[in-house]
């Protein structure tokens, strides 16, 4: 259809269809089809790969980093990070610690819990309000919660947690692993308000771009410091139950995990530019690093190898997403 | 005076340049003589910076001839330009502000000795320049220290270094002060009487006679004509400038004018905008004209609530009211459709569904939870109402074309129920059929008892629209006339200060 104008400014408007298989985009079909083809082939050389144990054990690990993707999720796709995530993990393992040793499990938790919203809830204020970089305000949250884990704890493990709290970490209901059923919830309720409530609308909308939100009458600031505090939040349940799988609070939990749920969270599809991203893609992701991390594992691949495999894939998943944006030109 | 008998130093002949769908320069004659100052007339959208760019090398031709010195030549890139000797000096200066000036004007043409940058070589060579210039700044200094005007200067002077026979200024005036004006002048005269041929673009008409040799008049991508300085006088080249007829572009309208909407009492803020009153009624459309930086795309802001005012009272249907934010102004019923709305007006990467509900998410919710039945069927109304032309609704609205971008973002107000519009440039970048759709739209708010006050840079447009204008300058009202007292020239001598 062409359209004449005397302006002289062009306009023209781009057709491009992203391709897509069925109902499901290329990307995510990458996806699906990658984990497919690396169990297949990390299950024929180590047939332990599909035993009952080795997926529970799995599922019982990736729990924790499926948690914080979550997390790592909304923050990007508000066109921001959370960089603090792996401290929160160290620092509410031994809060969380001692405050269930001194309180008891739920008051314990609860109060973890809360505390975690807190921090979350702070960074996302200094990022809103300050409009400072939320890389440099999450860097200055990692730096700090770390240190405050060593400094509240002595550089020593809590220990003296109750029985039963060991459950939530090492517990199964119906065969499979507790902390696996309370990602799935926290991925159902979350993925809820992100594509059916007004709340997800008017993120993805800031995401995608701030300016044109704060024009359509978004009162920006509440919901970015809602998404990171919901951040810091999930940093500490999945804190919380990693605590209960090492039966001790340690401020060690959770170094360098920011970075693999940034990774996660970038393979699933989630775009640093803001606006984008899902946490049907987030899980993908999650599942496909656990995939490689345990295939790995299983033949014998030294972790150091590992780091490099996942640095590697990285930049390969990136790379791959940023020429796709290339072509249907945003 | 240029000189008759030089060779010509560049000529356009027929030039053409279409972009999808669009002729932005059709059969234009074009020449610049040496030691000439050849002025660039026409209105937004005219075609000059278009075939500034030609010359640039920014952009190929479509169609025509152009002889550099002489020769015909494609000018392939602005390297290539360069090479020619063709500068541009642009509004946004292409120097780096942690340089010194010297460094700005050698870049990539570095003083060398041996390996080494020779530092003495640089700063007094970059000095000579300047004083053969009558520019006095010492070329140690770093560009960031430097006011506006010097800034130009320095511009100028790194086009002389790279042998420039042929200077384009657009708009070189605009930021500048009197004085300052005065010393650019004396430079131009300077260049002038050294050879360089100089295109100069400027909306200040009162400039031109000051320095200008021949006045070339571009409108609606067409060459209107070219006349020496003392052929015409202003009103002339705003004759030649707007000349066309307001054929049946405009939906003609009567509608009654209802009740008082909004009052503004002395609204100000702070160094941009200065003691506004005005009164907008129901079922009338406020045609807001003046120049670029005048200062109306800051007073639709402050009304809406995206910018702080520092001074003044907003009256709402009788009411005094503060607004400081946007979701204020919406919760009160206005609206604002920003000038650009690819960067403010949508979200580009959220479907049409999305974009045009994301005001009204309110009523479309119950504890928070989007209804999605009511949410589609009141998308769906919107997109027919508006003839939104969309595949469907979950089509990213980054696909659109312009004007059904534009649609998009007056749903989203008409959705939201809004009864007080500020549209700033409604119809810019949007084509023909499409902007006659826009304005049936704004009549048929206005008769349905909305405000509606209309930013606009083009004067049809504003002429043919409005039932009342306002003209703006530097922050201020400068004029006021009902439809009928309005005129274009009237108009435009006010937004150009006479």
């Amino acid at each position: 259809m062409s359209e004449v104008s005397t302006a002289a400014t062009p306009e023209s408007a781009v057709e491009v269809k992203k391709k897509r298989f069925g109902g499901i985009s290329m990307e995510r079909a990458g996806l699906i089809i990658a984990i497919i083809l690396l169990s297949a082939i990390f299950g024929s050389i180590n047939p332990n790969f599909f035993s009952y144990t080795n997926i529970t054990n799995v599922m019982r690990q990736v729990s924790v980093l499926a948690i914080v993707s979550v997390g790592l999720t909304l923050t990007i796709m508000l066109a921001g990070i959370d960089l603090s995530v792996g401290s929160i993990l160290g620092f509410i393992s031994v809060f969380g610690a001692s405050q269930i040793v001194s309180f008891g499990i739920i008051p314990g938790t609860l109060i973890a819990l809360v505390a975690a919203a807190a921090i979350g809830a702070f960074q996302g204020y200094w990022v809103a309000k300050f409009k400072i970089p939320a890389f440099i305000v999450t860097l200055g949250g990692l730096s700090f919660l770390r240190g405050a884990a060593y400094v509240y704890s002595n550089g020593m493990p809590i220990s003296g947690l109750p029985s039963e709290f060991l459950l939530l970490g090492s517990g199964s209901f119906l065969g499979i692993p507790i902390p696996a059923i309370i990602a799935v919830i926290v991925y159902i309720v979350f993925h809820f308000m992100l594509t059916r409530t007004r709340t997800g609308r008017y993120l993805y909308a800031i995401g995608g771009n701030e300016e044109a939100a704060v024009l359509s009458g978004i009162k920006v600031a509440r919901y970015k410091i809602f998404a990171y505090c919901m951040s810091g939040l999930l940093a500490g349940l999945a804190s919380i139950i990693l605590t209960s799988r090492v039966v001790s609070g340690q401020p060690t939990l959770g170094e360098a995990f920011e970075l693999q749920a940034i990774a996660a969270t970038i393979i699933g599809g989630t775009s640093f530019s803001g606006g984008q991203g899902t946490l049907i893609g987030t899980f993908l992701g999650v599942i496909l690093m656990a995939i490689i991390g345990n295939g790995l594992n299983l033949i014998r691949v030294s972790s150091f190898i590992q780091m490099m495999v996942l640095g590697a894939i990285i930049v390969f998943a990136v790379t791959v997403d940023t020429l796709q944006h290339r072509k249907t030109g945003k | 005076m240029g000189e008759t008998n030089a060779p010509v130093l560049i000529k356009a002949q027929g030039v053409r340049k279409e972009f999808p769908g669009v002729l932005a320069l059709h059969d234009i004659d074009f020449d610049l003589r040496p030691g000439e100052v050849h002025v660039l007339l026409g209105e937004n959208g005219a075609g000059k910076s278009t075939l500034i760019k030609i010359f640039s090398g920014l952009y190929p031709k479509d169609g025509g001839k152009i002889f550099v010195n002489g020769q015909e030549t494609e000018i392939g890139s602005p390297r290539e330009a360069l090479r020619l000797g063709i500068t541009t000096i642009y509004q946004e200066f292409n120097l780096v502000p942690t340089l010194t000036v010297a460094e700005n004007i050698f870049l990539g043409k570095e003083k060398m000795k041996h390996w080494l940058i020779d530092w003495k070589r640089m700063f007094s060579e970059a000095n000579a320049l300047l004083e053969s210039l009558n520019m006095h700044v010492d070329s140690r200094t770093l560009v960031s220290d430097l006011g506006v005007a010097e800034k130009q200067m320095v511009e100028i002077a790194k086009s002389l270094s790279e042998q420039a026979k042929i200077l384009i200024l657009d708009e070189p005036t605009a930021v500048l002060t009197a004085r300052e004006i005065e010393k650019l002048f004396s430079i131009i005269k300077e260049l002038r009487s050294q050879g360089v041929g100089i295109i100069y673009i400027s909306h200040r008409l009162e400039e031109i006679p000051q320095i200008g040799d021949r006045v070339t008049v571009l409108r609606d991508g067409a060459l209107v004509g070219t006349i020496g300085i003392h052929e015409g006088d202003q009103g002339t080249w705003i004759r030649m400038m707007v000349g066309r007829e307001l054929k049946d572009k405009f939906p003609g309208r009567q509608t009654e004018r209802g009740e008082e909407l909004l009052q503004v009492e002395n609204l100000s803020r702070h160094g941009v905008l200065k003691d506004i009153s005005f009164t907008l009624h129901r079922g009338e459309i406020l045609g807001i004209s003046g120049l670029v930086g005048a200062g109306r795309t800051e007073l639709g802001r402050a009304i809406f609530g995206a910018d702080k005012i520092s001074g003044g009272k907003i009256f709402l249907k009788g009411k005094a009211i503060t607004i400081g934010s946007p979701s204020d102004a919406i919760a009160n019923g206005i609206c604002y459709l920003p000038e650009d709305r690819k960067s403010h007006g949508v979200v580009l990467i959220l479907s049409v569904r999305d974009n045009l509900t994301l005001a009204s998410l309110d009523r479309l919710c119950s504890n928070n939870v989007i209804n999605r039945k009511t949410e589609k069927k009141l998308a769906d109304e919107f997109v027919l109402k508006l003839q939104i032309r969309t595949p469907d609704l979950d089509r990213k609205v980054m696909f659109l074309s312009g004007g059904n971008q534009q649609k998009v973002v007056i749903a989203k107000w008409l959705c939201a129920q809004s009864d007080l519009f500020i549209f700033d440039e409604p119809t810019r970048g949007i084509d023909v059929g499409a902007k006659v759709e826009v304005y049936h739209l704004m009549n048929e708010l206005v008769r349905r008892g909305a405000g509606i006050i209309m930013i606009s840079s083009e004067l049809p447009e504003i002429l043919g629209m409005s039932g009342h204008i306002l003209v703006m300058r530097k922050g201020r009202v400068t004029g006021e006339f009902s439809r009928e007292e309005a005129t274009q020239e009237n108009i435009l001598s006010r937004a150009w200060g006479n």
